[in-house]
């Protein structure tokens, strides 16, 4: 919430010089940092709107522009991305990067742009990072299987509320990718995390739990993220709060499922009597 | 991926290591509790500790069934944890350039290292007290363990790098206890602080039960 305090006449009058070194890359091509000054930046504009000031300048002065992904500029999305100063989505917790403002940072500061660093998200240009295999996971199992076109009475299937806000925390990740940004080990684990306690603990989920379980787990591997090893780095970086909690859910759900499969009825008995 | 597709199809899941990973380290973690109280049976005398050491020799089915059992899992530990650290570097990519830390504790940021100055230390141990080929301090190799152990810890440099390496042990085992839990699923927001204060705890019994026999070497307290 922004206090009235900080929508003070001061606050937007007051601006900012900036030195940005800021991660250029062409596709397919080695990366390297540029420096950049940037006059005049309000504080109250959001970083990527001093993004756009940025760029702004570049079109000015008929160079290329600095390509970065961005859509809905409210936080819900997740698409905005960049490691500031070594933190994704920057220094203050719980925010994405569209809604950090420039009154956090200070006059005359240089500010480190970096793309989200992570084998299994490699760098467009510039700060645009491909985040398909994030697509993937959610392919491999992030959904229910229902008949669409028949919508049953909803009050059918009860589900206590405790459940219900457990289902909706793990719900409000917005798959940004910070989580596999911030951790040391380029891990997924809290995104697949998430994505399974939101559906594994529903009642519409229950019909394919293990097999969403044991799909999104491989395919996160096949992807080339890393393994966790309980750092914590990816909690203190969500912008959604969203805690360990869902990993470690996460594996007892991993190993309830390799349980069951392992135990899995094989069948009939063939004729003959086998 | 198809450069490690072959890999792939041979190893267990990534969740599936860290399992190897933990179940190996509890039993490690529970060894080095009853090691550590054999060997605080030192400061009951040498006859109290030569026993126990006899005893032990004396039953070779009880000894090797827990040989075994450590090898295993000292195996299965190396083994997953060395694949885990490579796969982990690897997806890193490098890290940003500017390199920021919010929450992993020093000991998880160690584990790899904490864990091969261990098992350096290990081979070390064994090399002194099982297969018994180097000697420290002079001592005659024999049934005397009371005298081997005064021997050796008499001399500084030995007496240090064990208690540097009971110290890193502390460090492994509190981020290590910890992860355990959490690895097998039994954790959550509410008992995380609660574990890992536990895991600390643990650390530091285990190392400074280790530790005080040394200390007390050194202080002339065992001669």
């Amino acid at each position: 919430m922004v206090k009235p305090s900080e929508q003070s006449s001061h606050d937007s009058e007051r601006t900012l010089a900036l030195r940005l070194r800021v991660w250029r890359q062409l596709r397919g091509g080695e990366g390297h940092f540029e420096e950049y000054s940037l006059a005049a930046v309000p504080v109250s504009a959001s970083f990527l709107e001093m993004m756009d000031m940025l760029n702004e300048q570049l079109i000015r002065e008929g160079k290329d522009t600095v390509a970065f992904d961005h859509d809905c500029r409210e936080g819900i999305c997740g698409m905005c991305s960049m490691t500031i100063n070594g933190m994704p989505h920057g220094p203050i917790p719980g925010v994405t990067t569209c809604q950090l403002h420039m009154r956090n940072f200070r006059d005359g500061e240089t500010i480190t742009v970096e793309p989200w660093r992570a084998r299994a998200f490699p760098v467009l240009k510039d700060l645009a990072v491909n985040r398909s295999a994030f697509d993937k996971v959610i392919q491999a199992g992030g959904f229910i299987t229902v008949r669409t076109g028949s919508a049953t009475e909803a009050n059918n299937t009860l589900i206590p509320k405790p459940i219900a806000d457990e289902a909706m925390d793990a719900a409000e990740c917005i798959g940004c990718g910070a989580c596999v940004a911030s951790c040391k080990n380029g891990s997924a684990m809290l995104f697949v995390g998430a994505k399974i306690n939101h559906l594994n603990i529903l009642p519409q989920g229950q019909p394919e739990r293990e097999r969403r379980t044991l799909a999104m787990v491989k395919t996160m591997d096949d992807a080339g993220f890393g393994n966790c090893t309980n750092y914590g780095e990816c909690q203190a970086h969500c912008p959604k709060g969203i805690t360990l909690d869902v990993i470690a859910k996460l594996n007892r759900d991993y190993l309830r499922a390799r349980v069951k499969e392992f135990f899995s009825s094989t069948g009939k008995a063939r004729k003959g009597g086998e | 991926m198809s450069d490690s597709s072959c890999c792939k199809n041979c190893q267990p899941a990534s969740i599936g290591k860290k399992v190897i990973m933990a179940l190996s380290g509890l039993v490690l973690a529970g060894f080095v509790f009853g090691h550590m109280i054999g060997n605080l049976t030192v400061f009951k005398g040498a006859a109290a500790i030569n026993e126990y050491a006899e005893f032990l020799h004396a039953h070779p089915g009880l000894i090797w069934s827990a040989r075994t059992v450590l090898i295993i899992s000292v195996i299965a530990h190396i083994w997953s944890g060395v694949l885990l650290t490579i796969e982990n570097r690897i997806a890193r990519a490098g890290g940003p350039a500017v390199e920021v830390t919010r929450r992993a504790s020093l000991s998880s940021r160690t584990m790899p290292y904490s864990g091969v100055i261990i098992l350096a230390f290990i081979i070390f141990h064994l090399l002194h007290y099982t297969f018994r080929t180097i000697a420290l301090g002079g001592q005659e190799f024999g049934p005397n363990v009371y005298g081997m152990i005064v021997a050796g810890f008499s001399q500084p440099a030995v007496a240090v790098f064990y208690i540097a390496s009971m110290i890193l042990l502390c460090l492994h085992l509190s981020h290590g206890i910890s992860s355990v839990f959490q690895t097998l699923g039994l954790r959550n927001e509410r008992w995380r602080g609660r574990l890992d204060v536990l895991a600390t705890l643990y650390g530091w019994v285990i190392a400074l039960g280790f530790i005080s026999i040394p200390l007390a070497v050194l202080l002339g307290r065992l001669k």
